[in-house]
């Protein structure tokens, strides 16, 4: 990552770059905001670009093709107190072309979407093959997939953001910043993601499918500096990103769930409060300098979802990738403790409250489509059942591997440029089926911290031993919020923790948190994704002091 | 259509600047032309290519500035994008960090293109993977690696006489192998600007022989210790000196949310921060490193003392920043070099009693921007060291140390060497924290 990159992110705290993140807002080339709203996509025009390529590729030699006519739109929106910093708007379009020919994966792209231009993409992409073919060890399988026909798919949106004009959405981010401000922050930086994405896929097993995807992700970070002490404390936005228009910024008194009583903690379900968020997110920072730092030892934790989304992250949806676990991506990203071997043992992954489900279809969630980059149509299916691994995240080449005949339907591409290969979908914890409030969970705690909002996180290369931070944290003694704790991180590993997990409230408390930069693969590319839970609790859980005095 | 010429690409910013009826105008043509090789389980995954000449317009009217890019380049796709850039600047806000361009500027001219790495096919980095794959499976290991080449040029042109151009080449390689039970594994990882350099075979010896070696690891209690550090467990994407490196920003400093903050406000530049043995600097002429000759703004990067016997001598301000302070603006360096000694890692090791070698560290993230506090794990590779020998591989470990307090526990640096554009050496440190154990291999 280029520096000013890496600046203009670690302002922001970077919540959502999970791994050395690409940015896609910086992709593309920079367009007038009106051409956002532009009409490109013909589905009879990309139709007949998108049989021009399969043809090409069946006469090549493929045995196979695929090809994705992708229109890509950002518009990124960044602000500091008083001030516009930037505006971006961008568009990328293109196709990429993937074929089967030998028995192995050829893959090319091309900006030139014209009858001749997805042609010669195709017929490059049976060539590679070809080649590759040469050193392949064993034939790819895929499984089997129906076509549909000519079908489509829309985000459920209710107001397109590039519709709203940019004054309207500096304004927010400007009256967010003032909150802030007034409230006591030295520093506020904001910022808008704003992303659509117009896909085009279309394959030999007969499929033509016309998607429109959109997500968007307004997004703060407040300093306080305590000046004479030469303290600072920040306290980034909790909102989420989601897989709606800009209706996710008309705030709704039904979407605001309260944290504990005594904490000063709100969550937003599908739709946020930013003014609001970002005059609290002031006043804690300023608490966070004079909080009590905490003390390390073993404490019950209640985690509420916007925190544990990130660990049901990194601990749960990235050691289930059986690309991950089959070692194509040892180099890289890593592998995972949880082998084809270690889940035929049947040892217990979680405690038996622990369900689990990946799905592509929960409404407003990042991972909602109809259908993946591979054309299969997406569905839910169980990863964790009462605490046993059950299933892992597939696509249609990986399916054969664990004796399966269906892909999961997750197979990603950042852009119409790169290969689509298997993602993480969203993976949520299920919330608990008897009735629970967050209160009634807090009341059964003797020692314990309460936390909110993700923050620090770090795991090892297969997924066994974490560290995460959070946004806010608060004792609770003997069953009560008792006040705010600073300095606070916990350590542990996933069969640990996760075995450690007691109750979670129930689904009047479940909501997403969710990322927009997921990085994986060589050349890295980035995916967007979701995790629904409510506030649960895990005891006994080894809690250190993150305070280091230096020169 | 990939990689201009000096002349060429002038030739297309001048026609630029000619259409352009803004106060100012600035325009900068970027090309790049890539390819790489992907294997894993012995066997290559994916295999591609790209490229690609993009022109960034930058428009400005007084203090109001709009962007816009093409890539193509007749006239009438020049002169529109300049016509698109013009249209967005009237219609932005006034910037109130607005700076004027820069006028003409003096670049260094190291050597940062190499022919043979511009002449790269896809038959010699698949001959690459081959030779890797080739090595682990006579040894039965397993080896997943991945190798990138790239040519890019920037050229730059202003309407105020700024007159830029550059041109280089980088090839990256990089390969872990696995024991097939999963319980030994190594890494080994390399950048050059001539491929001539880059020896895929040695490389993966490396890593095979430390994934050979690490089988059986043992736990040893977490705490501090003497670790020796390899440049990859230094510098990556995210490692302990980039993010040292990347702190050392006067703005974040003077408004107090950085460990450069003073109390009271203002930076502790001038102050002595690290031990007297760190010396950390950047130059672009450097040819075992050459870097980038300017930046974004067009600002010549010069040969720059940043740390000096453990003073902080410089850090980074922004044009607006400088202005406003009344300094020097600094331009940020593609890569770093920390002066070191003549020792070898096999020196440190015989030189050292008790300690840990590691070769990598993976997962770096902030936990405290106060104190620079970071966390992640060993990888790849970690070995214990008693008598001046490797007694036996041990189990990887989570730290939390800052960088700060790393290069204030200096006991050795050894030679430094090429990684990730900087160069480095490896560091013998006391006291290095580890936290927990991890039973990732």
């Amino acid at each position: 990552m280029k520096r000013r990159d890496f600046l203009e992110l670690s302002s922001l705290a970077a919540a959502g770059a999970l791994l050395l993140p690409s940015f896609p807002s910086f992709g593309g080339s920079v367009v007038d905001p009106a051409r956002l709203l532009e009409p490109v996509m013909d589905a009879t025009v990309n139709k007949r670009l998108a049989d021009a390529a399969l043809n090409a590729a069946k006469s090549a030699g493929a045995s196979y093709a695929d090809v994705r006519i992708g229109r890509y739109l950002n518009q990124s929106l960044f602000t500091r107190e008083k001030q516009v910093q930037n505006i971006v708007s961008t568009e990328s379009f293109g196709a990429g072309v993937r074929v089967i020919a030998n028995g192995t994966w050829g893959f090319a792209a091309t900006n030139t979407v014209t009858e001749a231009g997805i042609a010669k993409a195709a017929q490059l992409a049976v060539q590679i093959a070809k080649a590759n073919a040469k050193v392949q060890k064993e034939p790819v399988r895929l499984a089997p997939q129906k076509g549909y026909g000519e079908v489509s798919w829309k985000a459920p949106i209710q107001q397109n953001a590039f519709e709203v004009p940019i004054a309207q959405k500096v304004d927010v981010l400007l009256a967010a910043n003032a909150k802030a401000l007034e409230n006591g922050a030295s520093y506020v930086n904001s910022a808008l993601f704003q992303v659509n994405e117009q896909k085009y896929f279309a394959s030999t097993d007969g499929s033509y499918i016309d998607q429109d995807i959109h997500r968007i992700w307004p997004t703060f970070g407040v300093t306080v500096v305590d000046k004479q002490s030469g303290k600072f404390r920040s306290r980034q936005a909790l909102s989420v990103p989601m897989g709606l228009g800009y209706e996710y910024l008309t705030p709704k008194a039904a979407d605001k769930v309260m944290g504990p009583a005594g904490s000063d903690v709100v969550g937003y379900k599908n739709s946020y409060d930013m003014l609001e968020d970002a005059g609290r997110a002031a006043k804690q920072a300023k608490e966070k300098l004079t909080a009590k730092s905490v003390t390390p030892g073993k404490y019950d934790l209640v985690l509420d979802p916007h925190h544990l989304g990130l660990t049901i992250h990194e601990s749960v949806g990235h050691p289930l990738e059986l690309d991950r676990v089959l070692g194509y991506e040892a180099n890289f990203a890593g592998t995972s403790f949880a082998t084809l071997e270690w889940k035929k043992q049947g040892k217990p992954y979680g405690s038996k409250v622990v369900n689990i489900m990946a799905d592509k279809l929960q409404p407003g969630s990042l991972g909602a489509v109809g259908y993946d980059d591979e054309g299969v149509k997406t569905k839910q299916w169980p990863l964790i059942k009462d605490g046993i691994l059950v299933d892992y995240e597939k696509i249609r080449d990986q399916a054969h591997i664990v004796g399966q005949n269906e892909s999961d339907g997750c197979c990603y591409a950042q852009s119409w440029q790169d290969v689509q290969f298997q993602r993480m979908p969203n993976v949520s914890l299920q919330p608990g089926k008897t009735k629970l409030s967050v209160d009634e969970l807090v009341s059964g705690v003797d020692k314990g911290i309460y936390i909110a909002g993700n923050g620090s996180f770090s795991i090892d290369q297969q997924r066994y031993n974490f560290q995460f931070g959070g946004q806010v944290f608060y004792a609770i003694e003997k069953g009560k919020i008792t006040g705010m704790l600073e300095d606070v991180a916990y350590q542990a590993n996933t069969q640990e923790f996760w075995n450690s997990c007691a109750a979670t409230c129930d689904e009047s408390d479940y909501r997403f948190a969710g990322f927009f930069n997921d990085g994986k693969g060589q050349p890295s590319q980035s995916s967007a994704v979701s995790h629904g839970s409510s506030t649960t609790r895990f005891n006994g859980v080894n809690v250190i002091n993150t305070a280091r005095k230096v020169g | 259509m990939a990689l201009l010429s000096r002349d060429e690409a002038q030739a297309i910013l001048k026609k630029v600047l000619s259409f352009s009826k803004a106060d100012e105008c600035e325009a900068a043509l970027n090309g790049r032309t890539r390819g790489n090789v992907r294997y894993a389980r012995n066997a290559v995954s994916t295999a591609g290519g790209s490229d690609n000449v993009s022109l960034v317009v930058q428009s400005r009217f007084g203090k109001r500035s709009g962007v816009a890019t093409c890539n193509q380049f007749d006239d009438e796709t020049l002169r529109r994008c300049v016509q698109r850039a013009e249209e967005i600047a009237r219609l932005a806000p006034e910037d109130p960090e607005y700076m004027p361009l820069l006028g003409p500027q003096q670049y260094l001219s190291p050597a940062t293109f190499a022919p043979a790495t511009a002449a790269i096919s896809p038959d010699l980095r698949a001959r690459m993977a081959a030779d890797s794959i080739a090595h682990c499976e006579g040894r039965k290991l397993t080896a997943a690696g991945y190798l990138e080449d790239g040519t890019r040029f920037t050229a730059m042109r202003n309407s105020k006489g700024l007159e830029a151009f550059q041109q280089s080449t980088t090839v990256d390689f990089s390969v872990t192998v696995r024991t097939p039970d999963g319980a030994g594994s190594g890494y080994a990882v390399a950048d050059y600007t001539d491929v001539a350099q880059l020896d895929a075979k040695a490389l993966t010896k490396v890593a095979a022989d430390k994934a050979a070696g690490s089988l059986g690891a043992k736990a040893i209690e977490p705490g501090k210790y003497t670790v020796i550090l390899e440049p990859a467990a230094l510098v990556s994407d995210e490692g302990m000196f980039n993010r040292l490196m990347y702190a050392l920003d006067a703005r974040e400093a003077d408004e107090g949310r950085s460990f450069l903050s003073k109390k009271g406000g203002g930076n502790r530049l001038g102050e002595k921060l690290f031990d007297e043995r760190v010396t950390i600097y950047s130059d672009p002429l450097n040819t075992q490193a050459p870097g980038d000759v300017f930046d974004g703004d067009g600002l010549p990067v010069k040969k720059m003392t940043w740390i000096e016997k453990g003073v902080v001598k410089n850090v980074y301000y922004s044009r607006f920043w400088a202005d406003k302070n009344k300094r020097a603006p600094t331009a940020f360096p593609s890569g770093f070099i920390m002066e070191g000694g003549t020792q070898s890692v096999q020196d440190m090791i015989k030189s050292t009693k008790k300690g840990i070698l590691v070769t990598r560290l993976w997962y770096i993230r902030d936990v405290d921007p106060q104190s620079l506090l970071l966390t992640g794990l060993t990888r790849d590779g970690t070995f214990y060291i008693e008598n001046g020998k490797i007694k036996h591989p041990i189990k990887n470990m989570r730290f939390n140390e800052s960088p700060i307090i790393m290069l204030n526990n200096v006991e050795a640096i050894g030679r430094p060497q090429r990684l990730g554009g900087n160069l480095i050496p490896p560091l013998k440190i006391r006291d290095f924290t580890f936290t927990s154990l991890s039973d990732a291999v």
